[in-house]
């Protein structure tokens, strides 16, 4: 497989939301707002992609069946890294993430890529993997938020475009609003493939 | 049997070093970190003093106290604000338990009289787009320049002077306690220092 096919393949193709319905978990949880969505999506690309790299580089020293806990644990390392990055430096976007960074670690697209790609292959091509995986991520996140967002409050990125009393879809920023929006993506991608 | 035990030492010191690795890595950056948390930490409490105080030149963090919640382990923090030695007001940090989905934090500043300055919300996880439109000034001018013992701090639904936000009663009423309570605790302080 190309480099570039392997960096492009999670944006479509095997994007995980779209396609591989991984990490649904706080797609649906953070996703109230296009901006969350976006920084949920940058800080989990930046775990992805971290440890893909690691996990590549230490995959030959590791005995088969402690495989998964070391995983766990070079994750749990990254995860907790951004959140104390965030907290410091980011505070805003800490606050509005909140209980969903250290949810990262559980996110099963992170360990879904070390077990089934970084694990298998060298450092550059589980750092594309992972960038393509997180990119694609990111973008599933961004879009549904944008959507929600638009639909539930009438505004995007926080910019209002709507009249200030305007009545806006309510349930779609409430969690079943989420599943709602997030069936229809996926049935509009799935006809788009077809065609 | 010998292979066995290999693999199992194997194992162990994978975990071990993998382990190590990782907290030696996590301390470093904790450390590196803490200067600028703790800046983030204060600079956000100045900005809220000096949103919801007059004027003053005296430095309230400092002068802070906290005030114990009957039947907690949480307190209430006080912030004397005063100019050239004249007290221009107290703000509070006051919360709530009962919001929509946890704790909303609040502080609010009172002049020396009681009339509320203005109100802020340090932290709150209501639903956005409901609940988080406490943050907004279209609900929060309504409590400027009120005393609450004429301006009955609940919502109208349960009797007081407060538009609740639409479609978000158990957020405002929320917000309301915590403002509530805030007031209690800042005639107390007052009778106090009397």
């Amino acid at each position: 497989m190309s480099n570039i096919k392997i960096l492009t393949k999670g944006f479509i193709k095997e994007n995980p939301i779209f396609a591989l319905l991984l990490g649904i978990c706080p797609t649906l949880g953070v996703t109230s707002s296009a901006q969350n969505g976006l920084g949920m999506g940058i800080a989990t690309t930046f775990v992805l992609v971290m440890s893909n790299i690691v996990i590549s580089l230490v995959k030959t020293k590791i005995p088969d069946k402690v495989r998964i806990p070391s995983f766990v644990v070079i994750i749990a390392g990254f995860v907790t890294i951004v959140e104390m990055l965030l907290e410091a430096y980011l505070p805003a976007l800490y606050e509005q993430l909140g209980l969903f960074i250290p949810l990262i670690v559980v996110n099963c697209i992170i360990l879904g890529r070390a077990e089934a790609f970084a694990s298998k292959n060298n450092m550059i091509d589980s750092f594309l993997d992972g960038l393509g995986m997180g990119i694609g991520f990111t973008f599933a996140l961004t879009l549904l938020g944008s959507i929600r967002e638009m639909l539930g409050s009438g505004t995007i990125f926080s910019i209002s475009f709507l009249p200030d009393n305007a009545t806006t879809i309510l349930l779609f920023i409430l969690p079943p609003g989420a599943f709602i929006a997030l069936g229809y993506i996926i049935a509009v991608i799935n006809k788009l493939k077809k065609v | 049997m010998n292979q066995k035990k290999q693999s199992l030492f194997k194992m162990i010191l994978t975990l071990l070093v993998i382990c190590s690795t990782t907290a030696f890595t996590l301390a470093f950056i904790n450390d590196i970190t803490k200067l600028p948390k703790e800046k983030t930490r204060i600079k956000k409490q100045e900005e809220a003093l000096r949103a919801v105080l007059p004027e003053f030149d005296n430095n309230p963090i400092a002068e802070r106290f906290a005030l114990p919640v009957d039947g907690t382990a949480d307190s209430i923090e006080v912030f004397p604000a005063s100019k050239a030695g004249e007290p221009v007001g107290w703000a509070l940090t006051t919360f709530s338990d009962n919001g929509f989905s946890g704790r909303v934090v609040l502080m609010i500043g009172f002049y020396p009289d009681g009339t509320i300055y203005d109100i802020s919300v340090l932290s709150q996880k209501e639903t956005p787009g409901l609940g988080t439109k406490m943050q907004e000034p279209r609900f929060l001018s309504q409590f400027k320049d009120k005393n609450p013992e004429l301006y009955k701090l609940s919502v109208k639904k349960d009797g007081g002077d407060v538009d609740a936000i639409t479609a978000s009663t158990i957020s405002s009423r929320a917000f309301c306690e915590a403002a509530q309570n805030a007031f209690l605790q800042f005639k107390t302080v007052k009778n106090n220092s009397k």
